[in-house]
């Protein structure tokens, strides 16, 4: 086991007090929470900023690391001594679901895991799981059945807080949202006893799709079309999630007209519509007959595209 | 083994038609029914009342979620959970609506 060097984890000083502790914690904190950041590894570094923090904000686990502590280097190879912790009393319990590194169990493990009460929840009724997905815009389209594997907390047989892998085959709802939750009951915590099993939530979050963005029900598509097609209309072959279509585009269109089919978004009882976006490509002038094709254009058409900026 | 339909569990969408009581909301949360009470003061959770009863719908909980978990580890207070909430709503809103554009 590694020894971990949670004043560097934090960024602080040796000696630093514990305003201090409690100011680089909110910041880092705010930097990494999961819910708030888009760092990579944020997750991990929240967790690592958390175990850290859990040590040194307490007066008497802090005095206690402090003591094992000063014969250890980070990385270090570390194995606690029998008794390390006698003389030190552990008050507060870890409130959290976070599970800890190996370190951290290894010191504070046995104290603070002891007063993890079961709070204000029916006797004998397993713990709710909740977890987050990402899932592909097809299955809520069309439903069907996906695998999720799941990292599960479990107590183990000394009382510690580890986190196991589960596989779940799920039919996915249709017509489920980003941002929604999958409600499966009975996948939660076993019963204690007679009780109930608890449930198991999953939040649902789409895997950026090449071709389509999601907003709410409604389905979004950015389509090319020639400068012509625009301009006198035209029938173009579109892909939409269910299929390729023949779209109409109407004569006078520009970039950025929007086209709606109606009813073509994510299903339900109100299913959302399906957007078509235009851009316009611009057909490249890269040998003579384009080149004159283009002049021939110019010379036909009195066309200013910048008469509204007023030049 | 590959995932076929008939040993799937049945998963079930847990939003508007998903009515919790506070009660339920409470225990789901593993939190006192007045923390509850103060995150609708506060307009964290919307809620209805039927019957002189407070209901809730499945979208509450991942919002009563979030806002503990904001609470808890960013050390906020009330209304810096509903403001961070809000912020973070409107955050994702905004992020979908690049999406595809970038």
């Amino acid at each position: 086991m590694e020894f971990k060097d949670y004043y560097k984890v934090m960024g602080v000083a040796r000696d630093a007090t514990e305003a201090q502790i409690k100011q680089a914690y909110r910041k880092l904190a705010r930097k990494y929470h999961p819910d708030v950041s888009k760092e990579k590894d944020a997750e991990a570094r929240f967790k690592e900023v958390g175990e850290a923090y859990e040590v040194l904000k307490s007066p008497e686990k802090r005095a206690a690391y402090d003591q094992l502590g000063k014969d250890y280097r980070p990385g270090q190879d570390f194995r606690p001594p029998p008794n390390w912790d006698s003389g030190f009393e552990f008050s507060g319990a870890g409130q959290g679901d976070e599970s800890y590194s190996d370190f951290f169990d290894a010191l504070f493990g046995a104290q603070a895991r002891a007063g993890r009460g079961r709070r204000g929840e029916h006797p004998g009724r397993g713990q709710d799981h909740h977890a987050k997905v990402l899932l592909d815009l097809q299955a809520s389209l069309n439903g069907g059945t996906r695998s999720f594997t799941l990292r599960v907390p479990e107590i183990d047989a000394e009382g510690r807080l580890v986190s196991k892998e589960r596989t779940l085959n799920v039919q996915v709802p249709k017509g489920i949202l980003a941002g929604q939750q999958i409600r499966l009951a009975g996948q939660g915590e076993p019963a204690h006893g007679s009780g109930t099993a608890g449930d198991l939530y999953i939040e649902v979050e789409f895997q950026p799709d090449p071709l389509y963005r999601v907003d709410g029900r409604d389905i979004y598509l950015e389509l090319p079309v020639a400068p012509w097609e625009a301009a006198l209309g035209a029938t173009v072959k579109t892909p939409t999630p269910g299929g390729n279509v023949e779209l109409k585009i109407p004569a006078g269109s520009h970039a950025g007209s929007k086209l709606r089919l109606k009813g073509r978004g994510i299903p339900a009882s109100q299913p959302g519509d399906f957007y078509v976006v235009l851009q316009i490509a611009v057909p490249p002038a890269n040998d003579e007959k384009a080149k004159a094709a283009y002049a021939a254009l110019a010379a036909a058409l009195p066309f200013n595209p910048r008469a509204s900026l007023g030049v | 083994m590959s995932p076929s339909d008939d040993q799937a569990l049945p998963g079930t969408i847990f939003d508007e038609s998903a009515i919790l009581s506070i009660k339920d909301l409470s225990r789901m949360c593993s939190v006192d029914e007045r923390h509850i009470v103060e995150f609708v003061e506060e307009g964290v959770l919307n809620v209805v009342t039927v019957s002189s009863e407070w209901r809730f719908t499945g979208d509450a909980l991942r919002r009563a979620r979030l806002a503990l978990r904001l609470e808890r580890d960013l050390e906020l207070n009330l209304a810096g959970v509903a403001l961070a909430v809000e912020l973070l709503e409107e955050l994702a809103q905004l992020r979908r609506e690049l999406g595809a554009r970038r």
